[in-house]
């Protein structure tokens, strides 16, 4: 499991328009190819230099291919990370002020404290 | 030798800007006391004509990163490009640049060095909204050269509260050391209790505000033991997920000094989060 992995493709994602829009329309496939292609690039780096050992496993796989929010709480991904790209992806669709943030809270109601470990 | 002239501490709130230029029926119910309470804060610093801002905030995951995260950094750069596409698509703040005071940065890295802190350093740092909003609050006009500092209050491992504490008691000796005539003012953001990405978040108001009222007394009063004696990196779990940005106004009663009370406090009920304003005059209010 590496919930620096989960957080790397959340980073990495929401600082680019063109990968939000890919991963809003089609996060399956955006996320297959971000493991391939980024997933193991070191950030701040020049280009030509990457790692070798960076993959998700099945449920961090998962879990961002199905857009789910509440499981990438449980595994420990960063939340402010989670929410910043997930407000990107969907609070277009408000018909109301808040309507997204809030029912995204809502989801994560059944967890009490302590909240699932983020450090990395 | 230089003066501090005034220190600020204050919440960051990405929408005030938003909230404060909307007109017609985007503008929110809140907008006009809100606006009202930040004019009349903006004022307790205009008064105290500064010449050089030193802007302590914490980066929001935009430079910094899980690869390679400084602990504590200052900024050395003779510009600072602001804020950033997700800050823009989220919050609708707008791209600012700043100029920096290069030679209080080196000043205050060389001192802190030798002090005991081993601060990182950047010299092209783009800034985000954890000292732009300040700037937007309270010198909207941008025209005054900054040096940022960033506290790392959002990757665990942190460093401990005392730390947070320390580091301001060590800014304030530090600037008062710089050999300059320039006038100072040292303005930190942090949070009082936040939940983000959480079950609690975008409440009607912040997730605890019993330790709001708790925590603005104790900045209020500069009751720096009781706070350090209530604040851990584990009881900061409680109020808020995101609550550790408190330690950032910790930092700040550290540059006010122990049992200083505040010359001006303010604050705001908002939605989300409780909104907090806090001016010391550590040489007497300005006339």
């Amino acid at each position: 499991m590496s919930k620096y992995l989960l957080n790397k493709f959340l980073f990495m994602v929401d600082r680019d328009p063109e990968l939000v829009e890919r991963y809003r329309s089609e996060p399956g496939e955006l996320v297959a190819w971000w493991e391939a292609e980024c997933a193991n690039t070191v950030l701040n780096c020049h280009t030509g230099e990457a790692s070798t050992w960076l993959r998700f496993d099945d449920v961090e796989r998962e879990a961002l291919a199905t857009h789910d929010h509440v499981k990438l709480f449980e595994l420990g991904a960063h939340p402010f990370l989670t929410l910043t790209l997930f407000i990107a992806l969907f609070e277009r669709d408000n018909t109301e002020p808040l309507e997204y943030q809030k029912s995204y809270g809502a989801r994560l109601a059944h967890f009490s404290m302590p909240y699932p470990d983020i450090a990395t | 030798m230089a003066s501090i002239v005034a220190v600020i501490a204050s919440t960051h709130h990405p929408f005030y800007y938003r909230a404060s230029t909307a007109t017609g029926e985007d503008r929110p119910p809140f907008a006009d006391e809100w606006t009202r309470k930040i004019l009349a804060f903006r004022e307790t610093l205009t008064r105290a004509r500064p010449d050089v801002l030193v802007m302590v905030g914490s980066d929001h995951f935009h430079q910094l990163w899980l690869d390679n995260m400084p602990q504590f950094l200052v900024g050395k750069a003779p510009h600072y490009d602001a804020n950033w596409y997700n800050e823009e698509r989220e919050f609708g703040l707008p791209r600012m640049l700043l100029k920096g005071q290069e030679d209080l940065s080196g000043h205050i890295l060389r001192a802190g060095l030798d002090a005991g802190f081993d601060l990182a350093f950047s010299n092209e740092l783009r800034i985000d909204h954890s000292i732009t909003c300040p700037i937007i609050t309270l010198r909207p006009e941008a025209d005054l050269p900054i040096v940022p500092i960033y506290t790392n209050i959002f990757a665990p491992p942190l460093p401990q509260p005392k730390r947070f504490v320390q580091l301001g008691q060590s800014i304030r000796d530090i600037v008062e050391s710089w050999p300059s005539h320039l006038r100072v003012a040292v303005i930190g953001t942090g949070h009082l209790s936040l939940e983000l990405g959480g079950p609690r978040q975008f409440g009607p108001h912040g997730p605890d505000p019993e330790f709001d009222q708790r925590a603005v007394e104790w900045i209020a009063n500069g009751d720096l033991d009781e706070c350090l004696r209530e604040v851990t990196l584990d009881s900061l779990h409680s109020p808020g997920n995101a609550t550790h940005g408190f330690m950032d106004f910790m930092l700040m009663m550290g540059v006010a000094g122990a049992g200083v009370k505040a010359d001006y406090v303010d604050t705001l009920d908002l939605f989300h989060t409780m909104e907090a304003y806090f001016t010391w005059y550590p040489n007497g209010a300005p006339t």
